[in-house]
């Protein structure tokens, strides 16, 4: 098969950083190609050099496609030659129908009016070749991130795409969603479609790929090919981190105190609808020395528990006792719960943890500023110190503590967060998905970081859509369903299978 | 391999410098174009009356309502917000101020305080309808514009009310004392002798005092480890500043020597710039602008804060009417009508950033000053009002297109 995309020696510079350094890419006519590599590595700035986000002119070396040599100075040349490209954060307009997005800015329409029969006509047909069983007139909100996921890809078909790139498609997916879109993928390479897929999850790369391209550290590593036999995750993983990584989690030897934390018969309602529970009559406890996990799926009430449980920061009319060290506490705002001594990091490290204009310094200090203050004056010295020390001690990657964190990959970024609430020296800390979006070697550390905290007797909480993780660092896991807690086991007993088993008996209790 | 690691590093190390240079650029750009149009009015008006000691000391008297409110409404900006109503709080809080003192005879100094409460009252309750009611700023102070204009009509009758007793005058128009006065023995002196002392001897103090001030910072800063600028930069930028301020002095001492509104002025840009660069208060301002959603999660007060910087607003903008109104001498209803305008400008022009969590002391400072040093030099060259609001809307664009592709460049 000729290769319908060659990238040669791409060097891509950015201030204070060397993003990618020769890399080499060639992508065969009608293959699913995957591009793999530790956060940070270049993938996305390699796909964002390919469409034209970075124009010709901002990088060194040469795009072949399709025999030809191509310059693309913005997006909109390189999707004119079929060069789609989804990103990881979803480019959909919320409050518009699925019909509109799909067309956004490629309205069928004669003489600037728009032809709405032909638009709706246009997306039924494209909605079905994706599977996406919804009305063109639904509103995006309204849909799930597995659904809008589709729409996107109907979007790229509706261009007339021949190579269509997918940044971290499942992220955000639960496990059905994610097999339904690998399907489909599979599906679109049977029809003679190109696809070019950025992913973490090895599971799903080892499934669909035909090659596998890892990057590290801005450079290419090499190309395996799938399809001359069965390539294994650790394989991958290896050529990912330039190091046999035989444990994926750290070892974890657990010395647990009493009781440190609980909540009991906590429920919360919707903020807007009231009356709607979302967390229904939970409770939990976590002891020192403890990495308790929540299990669940999307929607589960995960998040909004632990966000109720910090300073009422979700929900409304809460009800429930809360203790800590064996005296009822108070968590009525965020204040209290950090006075407290709890910690939440939240799952969305972008909107909801950083100031990105700010740099790490500014970030890592904000939530404890009184303790690099004196009488309201800040000490910057001291600032420094206590930013230099976190940027040490939890090893973030970056020119210096006064960079943005904006520039700063997502592993790099978690750790800010991080930072910032170890700063305020908890006593509980809830993590939330503390490893979506990040490398394997950062993951590594970040549970080396949680099992360091639980041996100095802090307790940890760990909400996590990725069970194996789950498995790999908790030493009890309760699993929630629908608002409510459905199950308790001790991680040593538990395994993805008892973990569904529990969440599929409800819907079994619900239809008898 | 390692030479390959060696010349990354150095590559790294040469373009963060280089980011450091260019952040001082923008800053020192706003600074240098300021300088440039003082040359050009220097060089254009007749005996170069922009920089006559007589014109430096009106400009500085009609542009210090602009400065004090500007202070106010870059905390507002910062935070995300935005106060329209300020020209309308200096209307207001002149007549009420302008009524008390002729009407109702109350003594000035009482007068001052209660405009001054006033005008933060205002403030704070239009506070408490961005930050806890949650409504847009903009709509909310749009009301308030409309509605102390309306009032301040209502109060004056369409009337002017004054005038007022000197020392209430002098918040405006007066001068520090000089205690070098000749006497008698004055004329017999050369004219170079018969200058305000008091004024240049504060203005080098006030020199000195950042220079050393500076220096000692940065010692202190750099045995603390910190990473600082190269000393002769520091130095340079430092002795830059000293010339232009004892050259400020000089000019004004030629004259009736510093204006009191000018020691306000200087009091209140060095409060707000330390707020901003060296307070917790300050820092949680610029967090809440830039996130505030992540700076709420982090247990900032994001309400309160906000309600802070509108009744700070309030309270400046109380002061600004009382300015107003001793400088013209009389509450007048049209007192304060554009000022919104010229401060918001003032702001954007200082670079401060329209989505909020962004911006200086001192750059909206510039960005004041050449907003008025624009409008005193089109006077005195005899350009029509009109073409000075055309010229004033250019220099905005202007002023803002070169952020923007500042910043889109990186």
């Amino acid at each position: 098969m000729p290769a319908i995309l060659e990238m040669k020696g791409i060097t891509k510079r950015f201030p204070g950083v060397v993003a990618l350094r020769d890399v080499n890419l060639a992508v065969e006519e009608g293959e699913i190609h995957a591009i793999c590599g530790e956060n940070g590595a270049g993938k996305s700035t390699l796909m964002k050099v390919l469409s034209g986000v970075y124009p010709y002119g901002s990088y060194e070396g040469e795009i072949w496609y399709k025999g030809e040599p191509r310059r693309f100075h913005r997006i909109a040349d390189s999707e004119h030659l079929g060069i789609i490209i989804i990103h990881q954060e979803l480019a959909l307009a919320p409050q518009l129908s699925i019909a509109e997005n799909m067309f956004l800015g490629n309205e069928p329409a004669r003489n600037g009016v728009i032809d709405w029969n032909e638009s709706f006509r246009r997306s039924r047909e494209l909605m079905k070749t994706v599977g996406l069983k919804e009305s063109p007139n639904t509103l995006i909100t309204n849909i799930g991130v597995g659904k809008q996921q589709l729409v996107e890809i109907a979007k790229a078909l509706s261009k007339k795409v021949k190579l269509l790139i997918l940044d971290e498609p499942t992220a955000s997916l639960n496990e059905a969603d994610s097999a339904a879109l690998l399907n489909l993928l599979l599906e679109f390479k049977k029809q003679g479609m190109t696809s070019i897929m950025i992913s973490h999850k090895l599971n799903e790369l080892a499934r669909v790929a035909d090659s596998i391209t890892v990057i590290r550290d801005g450079s290419t590593v090499e190309t395996i090919d799938c399809r001359a036999g069965q390539v294994s995750e650790s394989r991958i993983i290896r050529s990912m981190v330039g190091r046999e990584m035989t444990e994926r989690y750290p070892p974890r030897a657990s010395t647990i105190g009493e009781e440190l934390f609980s909540i009991r018969d906590w429920r919360v309602e919707h903020p807007q609808h009231a009356g709607r529970a979302v967390v229904k009559d939970v409770s939990l406890h976590v002891r020192r020395g403890e990495v308790v996990g929540i299990a669940g799926l999307m929607g589960a009430g995960r998040t909004e528990l632990a966000m109720s449980v910090f300073g009422r920061a979700y929900g409304r009319n809460i009800t429930g006792a809360a203790t800590l060290e064996g005296k009822a506490v108070k968590l009525d705002t965020i204040d209290d719960a950090i006075d407290a001594g709890l910690a939440y990091v939240t799952e969305d490290r972008k909107t909801l943890g950083l100031i990105l204009n700010e740099d790490i310094k500014h970030n890592i200090t904000l939530a404890r500023l009184e303790g690099v203050a004196d009488g309201g004056v800040i000490n910057e010295a001291r600032e420094e110190q206590v930013a230099t020390r976190f940027r040490t001690a939890l090893r973030i990657r970056s020119s210096s503590i006064h960079q943005r964190t904006l520039d700063l990959s997502g592993g790099n970024q978690q750790k800010v967060v991080l930072s910032k609430w170890l700063f305020t020296e908890p006593k509980v800390l809830m993590l939330d998905e503390p490893t979506r979006g990040i490398d394997v070697g950062a993951k590594f550390e970040i549970y080396t970081l949680i099992n360091d905290l639980a041996a100095q007797g802090k307790g940890v909480i760990v909400i996590s859509s990725e069970m194996p993780e789950l498995l790999g660092i908790c030493d009890r896991i309760y699993v929630m369903n629908e608002g409510r807690f459905v199950d308790e086991m001790p991680a040593k007993e538990a395994s993805q299978e008892k973990i569904m088993a529990s969440i599929m008996r409800q819907y079994a209790g619900a239809f008898q | 391999m390692s030479t390959q690691i060696q010349a990354d590093a150095a590559a790294l190390k040469a373009e963060v410098r280089g980011q450091l240079w260019k952040d001082n650029l923008r800053d020192y750009g706003l600074l240098g174009s300021l300088l440039l149009i003082v040359l050009f009015f220097y060089l254009i008006t007749a005996d170069h009356a922009s920089v006559s000691p007589v014109n430096i000391t009106n400009l500085i008297m009609q542009n210090s309502y602009v400065v004090i409110m500007a202070l106010g409404m870059l905390l507002i900006i910062v935070g995300g917000n935005i106060d329209l109503s300020v020209g309308s709080i200096v209307g207001f809080v002149g007549a009420v101020g302008g009524s008390l003192i002729v009407y109702a005879k109350f003594p000035y100094p009482l007068v001052i305080v209660i405009c001054l409460a006033v005008g933060a009252l205002i403030g704070a309750a239009q506070g408490v309808l961005v930050a806890y009611a949650k409504m847009p700023s903009f709509i909310v102070t749009l009301g308030g514009m409309l509605i102390f204009r309306g009032l301040t009509g209502n109060m004056l009758l369409g009337q002017f009310v004054g005038p007022f007793p000197k020392g209430f005058q002098s918040i405006a128009s007066g001068f520090l004392p000089d205690v070098t006065d000749f006497g008698s023995i004055a004329d017999s002196l050369p004219e170079w002798a018969n200058i305000h002392w008091v004024s240049l001897l504060l203005g080098a103090l006030v020199a000195l005092w950042m220079f050393v001030g500076g220096i000692r910072r940065w010692r202190r800063a750099k045995l603390d480890g910190m990473e600082v600028e190269p000393l002769a930069l520091l130095i340079g930028k430092n002795l830059v500043f000293a010339v232009i301020i004892v050259g400020i002095a000089w000019n004004l001492a030629l004259y009736k020597g510093l204006p009191i509104i000018l020691v306000i002025m200087g009091a209140l840009i060095a409060l707000y710039q330390f707020i901003t660069t060296r307070t917790v208060v300050g820092r949680r301002i610029y967090a809440l602008g830039g996130n505030v959603l992540a700076a709420r999660l982090s247990g900032v007060k994001t309400e309160r804060l906000i309600f802070f910087t509108f009744a700070n607003m309030g309270l400046l903008a109380g002061l600004a009417g009382l300015v107003v109104a001793a400088r013209l001498n009389s509450a007048t209803p049209s007192a304060g009508s554009g000022f919104e305008l010229d401060v918001i400008a003032a702001c954007f022009i200082g670079g401060t950033s329209a989505s909020g969590g962004a911006g200086k002391v001192m750059n909206v400072v510039i960005g004041a000053l050449f907003m008025g040093v624009m409008n005193n030099g089109m006077s005195l060259v005899g350009l029509g009002i009109f073409w000075q609001q055309v010229v004033k809307g250019l220099v905005l664009l202007a002023a803002v297109f070169v952020d923007v592709y500042q910043k889109r460049k990186g």
